[in-house]
């Protein structure tokens, strides 16, 4: 079962003359553990299919299943609570709560879930050392680098048993080589934690770690590649 | 660049054989730039021609080659000299997105979409090398910066890409050519 599916999605703002168009039949599936990366030009609709994908918006036709639920059919409390729980965001700006340490910022989803403190906290412990952050968990984020800030915002995506991460240019604000750390670190996350990711980003080199690579323009999804699919084929052109 | 200058760099530390020249060559260039000892001695010959090496006697069959003054002198003003690039860029790439352009959009958007396609595979090949190649740390630091300068080119390949992409897509139906370009279908995995 995918993690996500799109089908014949269309996404319009305003209406009449004014009427926008943001993505214009959009159709596509994430497997479980897969990376999707997208690319395209701004304002070519990658970002609406981030908040498409996560509940934030709804669709103008078409449909969207998250987890094999279709979003139509649930009420405001049930997809809050999809979100809640299966569906992780990582941003470019990082988001975290300043007045939070970094174990309670990483806690926070799961108590607003309703977890008791114990388990948040053994689940939040666990989730950041899968991001590499095992000390000085008691500190606030202006202590972290922007590195280690932009971690602790994925062990707080993907603590609990999420399954997918929504990532919108999540090394915008950082350093090459951190932003390289950031990336190999979210790459991992299919195997260790079988979290499927959809990844927005400008950048060549991050979208060729992805499973596929989707392009955009004008809202409309123009080619779906497999860079590691393409690299076996020069590998077997050789 | 040509061999001549970089075995005239290589001597600048003192003397080698004409095999010791050509290891040194392919350590320094990180493995990409391989020689035969043949295009070594033919090259030497030549410089010592031009004066700018001189052999030592022959030791058991092989000479020792040192740079003299004036070949000194070339390697200082090579280092200084800007490696020359004639504009307009006439890699095949280019020349293929810009006959693209002379037919109708779609089809050039299409051949666009096609070769960053490719190229992102090759990043990935690239990357992936590069990862093995940091694990391995055999190679050394030139091996390291070789696969980087491939990385960092496919990505400009890329942006270029993208860049045409967003100017055909703003511009319209691009060209004035009523005449369509001869193309075929793409087939996937073509690097062509």
């Amino acid at each position: 079962m995918s993690v996500v599916d799109f089908v014949d999605v269309v996404k319009s703002y305003g209406s009449g003359p004014t009427e926008v168009r943001a993505l214009t039949d959009v159709s596509l599936s994430v497997a479980p553990g897969e990376i999707i990366a997208v690319r395209g030009p701004s304002g070519c609709g990658k970002s609406t299919l981030l908040h498409l994908a996560g509940g934030l918006e709804d669709p103008s036709a078409g449909r969207i299943a998250v987890g094999g639920r279709d979003l139509a059919t649930l009420d405001a409390g049930e997809r809050a609570e999809l979100r809640r729980r299966h569906v992780g965001y990582v941003f470019q700006r990082l988001n975290l709560v300043a007045g939070l340490t970094a174990m309670e910022n990483v806690m926070l989803p799961l108590e607003l879930d309703g977890t008791g403190a114990r388990e948040a906290r053994a689940q939040a412990r666990e989730s950041l050392a899968s991001v590499g952050l095992d000390h000085h968990l008691d500190r606030y984020p202006d202590d972290f680098s922007g590195g280690q800030q932009q971690r602790i915002a994925i062990a707080r995506a993907v603590v609990g048993a999420r399954s997918l991460l929504l990532a919108d240019e999540p090394t915008g604000a950082l350093d090459s080589r951190t932003g390289e750390a950031v990336i190999e670190l979210l790459a991992s996350l299919p195997s260790v934690r079988g979290t499927s990711v959809i990844l927005v980003t400008h950048e060549p080199r991050y979208a060729a770690c992805a499973d596929r690579v989707v392009s955009m323009r004008d809202g409309r999804i123009v080619g779906v590649t497999d860079p590691l699919g393409h690299d076996q084929q020069l590998e077997a052109a050789r | 660049m040509a061999v001549r200058e970089g075995l005239l760099v290589l001597l600048t530390d003192g003397p080698l054989h004409g095999y010791g020249l050509k290891s040194s060559f392919e350590h320094a260039t990180g493995g990409v730039w391989p020689l035969n000892v043949g295009q070594v001695y033919t090259t030497l010959e030549r410089l010592e021609r031009d004066g700018f090496v001189e052999a030592s006697q022959a030791d058991e069959g092989q000479r020792a080659w040192r740079l003299t003054d004036r070949g000194r002198e070339e390697v200082g003003e090579w280092w200084w000299a800007i490696p020359g690039e004639e504009p307009p860029p006439r890699d095949e790439l280019v020349l293929k997105i810009l006959l693209s352009l002379a037919g109708d959009r779609d089809h050039a958007l299409e051949v666009i979409g096609h070769h960053r396609d490719a190229l992102l595979g090759l990043l990935a090949q690239r990357r992936r090398q590069a990862k093995g190649r940091r694990r391995a740390d055999a190679d050394g630091l030139a091996s390291e910066l070789v696969v980087d300068v491939l990385v960092l080119r496919a990505e400009a390949d890329i942006r270029w890409l993208d860049l045409c992409e967003e100017r055909v897509t703003n511009a319209g139906a691009p060209g004035d050519s009523t005449e369509p370009v001869v193309r075929h279908r793409k087939r996937r995995g073509d690097r062509r």
